[in-house]
């Protein structure tokens, strides 16, 4: 951390030096104290373009060294692949992109700076170069709208193909709630005008609807994996949003609405602890908690991988603590934790 | 007002003896409204900024003790620690006061009434009283606003989205009470000034070009006006619907935006209304917003673009359909701010069809700017050098917008840091860039000829370029590691304990930033008060308004007003045996006529 304050200030510092001097300079030589770029003015800060193109490119290459290991690690769900795969490729396009025009833009900043009795070039335009540059940015676009969209219609259809789990999402202040079907693996009625505190019905599940009674409601969210799951969200304050960033999964919490997203969790929370990128960003993170922990700092016991559910809409004074462990197990795992549940029957306070 | 106002009834109407209160607070002349202008809107740029330092230093430092909050922040920070509803607040007040305050009315509103009569030839604006009008209810508005931090509950702290439920309910939130109540009147008294404004730019803009001055001989800044005030009367009334509305659902109980809501122990009566609704209204203007802001900054960039490097905007016919283009998508994208909401997922195809599209207009701009560069004679003043800023710091910026468009890619980083990355480069500092190129450039027109010194300029442009870069790259890791903005810190999650450091690194470059935006206000105010006077057209531009004299006269011109004989870029411009058509001067303005045997290429 701290050669990477010493870096920036560094090179802060050595920019104030570079124009103090200059400024120093200036106040010698040139008598005419008028405040319109001179010759030198140019020179200088022509040269100052070409250094600032090189701090760009220093600055994405030093982030890139230093923080993509602070990355989410490899998508733990079925899409997320393919979404990844498409993330990688718009990066490709867009650091081409970036390295070029930054590269002309600074470029022609330090060539062309001015002197005196230079003429610049009267060139108002060319219809070719400019046919050219919409043409590249329409054909890339339209490749990417069309396998961008291609990926958002499967993601978003959430269909009942393939016997999905059915699993509620429930957001409030601060939260969450998850509700399976039960054996039916179907979701009673719900409304929060059915919330009932004294008989302990907190989501509001209407007592009388036979397929609530085996309702399973849990504040620990565990999946199968290789199941797709389809989530319904429900909120019943704020908006809220569940974020699921390992399964690259997200979506609202409306009240007054229920919202859907569907998705297969691939790897295990057991499998994922065992990917080395997530070995190191643990061991990396205990090494920082250690530290904590020696100084007496809260938030400091020794972390173990787990999948998290993340509210990612501002929903109150404790939004930035609004969480929920997830765990995805073998199918066996699974039906054993499920088993050792009670049914929302078993929970109502009659 | 009325007091004074018998006093100069019989004088001539052009020889108005000004008195104290006509001349500099109630004043209907646009030059001193656009210093009106800028001047409140600088200070509210230093609340905006001094907010932001003081949640990056929270994000930074979480659970650190600051004596400096218990100064400025009082009971919202005990012992110097900051309160977590205190983080919301200034997150959204931040956001706010930049968007509306500082780059809405500081940027359009100073530059728009400073140029538009300058440069196209005209007396005044169209309607001075409805100018004036325009600046006191703005005026309002930020009083409102600001008094709005000194309410016991606290001010608004729903996001500057102000999303519902959390910001109809005050049980949701304390900063949902009077705080949210004086939000909504400032921004609906913000939205009838900017109303007036906007039609009065348009009026202007249309009617009272002098003579010669056709449409495609207007500067490339005239044109960013006009479209962005059309923008601001399609889209600003939405949002003051949207702003009734929620009125309406907080304080006389309708259902607007609210169903279904049991909050602190009850079930709330409201039923039938959709939170999403309110989304749609409020990016319907909001999306729009971002364009209001960006555009004008655009236009400024492109006129001292072409006048520092001594060459034609490149493409100026693409560049005015570029601008066009880019104001008519900017209507029908909002939904890109959706795609997560519950909205059904088949117009998330549209939105991101139509999003995408963007980038073509945008890019055709970045590419002229840069062959703008090409061969050019680059004057490098402080101006210039923003305007290069610009053009960087909108590319970086603007190419991320690739990934956030995409409906599909959007999923994962929707609301976190690389949202807040990607707009505070492509709209936050490149408009801020475009502001301050302005103010450099134009200074001399706003204060009678007085200039600001240049390596004050150039010690702030370069710490301001390197600071700005600092503080939004590594800020994509953050978000790309699945940061959600609006945390109050992110302790609670061992997944972000490595990402400390990043967070201490971009808050000292935003330390280092605001410092430097000191030296800028101190040469801007010393400026005012003891800057040379320079000579009447310091930049050597063709455009109307270096024709007008140093002294701000009631109508501009002395005597006759210019009359427009040639396009606003005659830089550099040659006969076919290499001399300049005004011999010994690279430059042409506008109010000469054209010479024997000079062609008027057809740009």
């Amino acid at each position: 951390m701290t050669t990477l304050l010493t870096l920036a200030v560094l090179i802060l510092v050595a920019i104030a030096i570079w124009q103090m001097t200059k400024i120093f300079e200036l106040s010698q030589i040139n008598a005419e104290n008028s405040q319109v770029a001179n010759d030198s003015d140019n020179k200088t800060n022509g040269y100052l373009l070409f250094a600032f193109l090189i701090f760009i490119y220093g600055i994405t290459i030093f982030s890139f060294y230093k923080y993509s290991k602070f990355l989410l690690p490899e998508a733990a769900s079925e899409h997320g692949a393919e979404y990844d795969q498409l993330m990688v490729v718009s990066f490709v396009i867009i650091f081409i992109v970036q390295t070029i025009t930054q590269a002309l833009l600074h470029y022609f900043g330090f060539k062309y700076r001015g002197e005196k009795g230079k003429k610049a070039l009267f060139y108002a335009d060319n219809h070719m170069l400019e046919l050219i540059w919409t043409i590249i940015p329409v054909i890339v676009l339209a490749g990417l709208i069309l396998w961008g969209l291609y990926t958002w219609t499967n993601i978003m259809d959430v269909n009942d193909d393939d016997d999905p789990l059915i699993v509620e999402l429930y957001a409030q202040q601060f939260s969450w709630t998850a509700r399976y079907g039960g054996s039916d693996n179907v979701l009673g009625e719900a409304n929060v005008r059915m919330i009932d505190i004294d008989h302990a019905n907190v989501l509001g599940l209407d007592e009388s609807d036979p397929n609530a009674t085996d309702d399973v409601i849990v504040k620990e969210l565990h999946l199968p994996v290789g199941r797709k799951v389809n989530f319904k969200f429900r909120s019943q304050d704020v908006l809220h949003s569940a974020y699921m960033p390992h399964f690259r999964a997200q979506m609202n919490c409306v009240p007054g609405m229920t919202t859907e997203f569907s998705f297969v969790p691939t790897i295990t929370t057991t499998e994922m602890r065992l990917k080395p990128e997530v070995v190191d960003k643990v061991k990396r993170t205990n090494i920082i908690r250690a530290e904590k922990a020696a100084n007496g700092e809260p938030n400091s016991d020794p972390w173990e991988f787990d999948f998290i559910l993340l509210c990612n809409k501002i929903c109150g004074k404790s939004h930035y603590n609004m969480q929920m462990k997830i765990v995805v197990e073998t199918e066996e795992e699974y039906n054993k934790w499920m088993a050792s549940q009670k049914t929302f029957s078993q929970t109502l306070i009659k | 007002m009325s007091a004074t106002g018998h006093e100069h009834e019989d004088e001539h109407a052009h020889h108005h003896k000004q008195t104290f209160v006509t001349k500099y607070i109630f004043s209907q002349d646009h030059k001193m409204i656009s210093k009106q202008y800028i001047i409140t809107g600088l200070i509210m740029g230093i609340v905006g900024i001094a907010m932001s330092l003081m949640f990056r230093m929270q994000l930074a430092w979480p659970g650190e003790s600051f004596p400096l909050f218990e100064v400025l922040l009082g009971k919202w920070a005990p012992d110097g620690l900051m309160d977590a509803d205190m983080y919301l607040a200034l997150v959204t007040i931040h956001g706010t006061i930049m968007v509306f305050f500082v780059l809405t009315a500081g940027l359009s509103g100073t530059f728009s009434n400073l140029l538009i009569p300058l440069q196209i030839g005209a007396r005044d604006m169209a309607s001075g009283f409805l100018n004036m009008l325009s600046y006191w209810l703005f005026f309002i508005s930020a009083v409102i606003m600001l008094c709005s931090l000194f309410v016991e509950a606290g001010p608004a702290s729903a996001g500057w989205t102000v999303y519902p439920p959390l910001s109809a309910l005050p049980m949701a939130q304390s900063g949902s009470g009077m705080g949210m109540t004086l939000w909504l009147v400032s921004m609906a008294i913000f939205i009838a000034s900017s109303l007036l404004g906007s039609l009065n730019y348009i009026v202007t803009v249309l009617n009272l070009r002098t003579k010669g001055m056709s449409m495609t001989r207007l500067p490339l800044t005239i044109w960013t006006f006009l479209v962005t005030a059309i923008i601001g009367v399609v889209s600003f009334p939405v949002l003051l619907s949207a702003a009734l509305l929620l009125i309406m659902d907080r304080s006389f109980g309708t259902s607007f935006f609210l169903s279904d809501i049991f909050i602190q122990g009850e079930v709330l009566h409201y039923q039938g209304g959709s939170p999403v609704l309110f989304e749609h209204l409020f990016w319907f203007l909001g999306h729009p917003e971002v364009y209001i802001v960006i555009l004008p900054a655009m236009g400024i960039v492109s006129e001292i673009m072409a006048t520092n490097a001594r060459k034609p905007i490149f493409g100026y016919r693409a560049m005015i359909a570029s601008i066009i283009a880019i104001a008519f998508l900017s209507t029908i994208v909002w939904g890109h701010h959706m795609f997560i909401s519950g909205m059904n997922p088949f117009l998330g195809s549209v939105f991101t069809f139509t999003t995408l599209l963007i980038a073509i207009p945008s890019a055709v701009k970045a590419f002229n700017w840069i062959t703008t560069l090409w061969k050019g004679n680059l004057q490098l003043n402080p101006a210039m050098l923003f305007s290069i800023g610009f053009v960087s710091t909108f590319i970086s910026g603007g190419l991320t917008g690739i990934i956030l468009g995409d409906s599909t890619l959007d999923i994962n980083v929707h609301d976190t840091y690389f949202v807040v990355a990607h707009f505070h480069l492509v709209m936050g500092i490149s408009a801020l860039y475009g502001l301050l190129a302005g103010i450099y450039h134009w200074f001399p027109k706003m204060f009678e000829g007085k200039m600001m010194n240049k390596n004050l300029g150039y010690v702030h442009f370069w710490i301001t370029a390197v600071c700005a870069y600092g503080v939004f790259f590594p800020m994509h890791f953050v978000g790309m590691a699945g940061v959600p903005r609006r945390y109050y810190e992110n302790t609670a999650f061992p997944l972000f304990d490595e990402l400390t450091d990043v967070n201490i690194l971009i808050t000292v470059f935003a330390l280092i930033a605001g410092a430097a935006q000191l030296i800028f206000l101190y040469n801007f105010i010393s400026s005012i008060f003891y800057g040379k006077k320079g000579p009447l057209n310091p930049w050597k531009s063709t455009t109307l308004e270096w024709t007008a004299p140093h002294e701000h006269i009631h109508g501009n011109w002395p005597g006759e007003i210019p009359h427009v004989h040639r396009w606003p870029y005659d830089y550099s411009k040659t006969y076919e045996n290499g001399e300049y058509i005004i011999p010994g001067q690279d430059f042409v303005p506008q109010d000469v006529p054209l010479q024997d045997n000079e062609e008027e290429l057809q740009h």
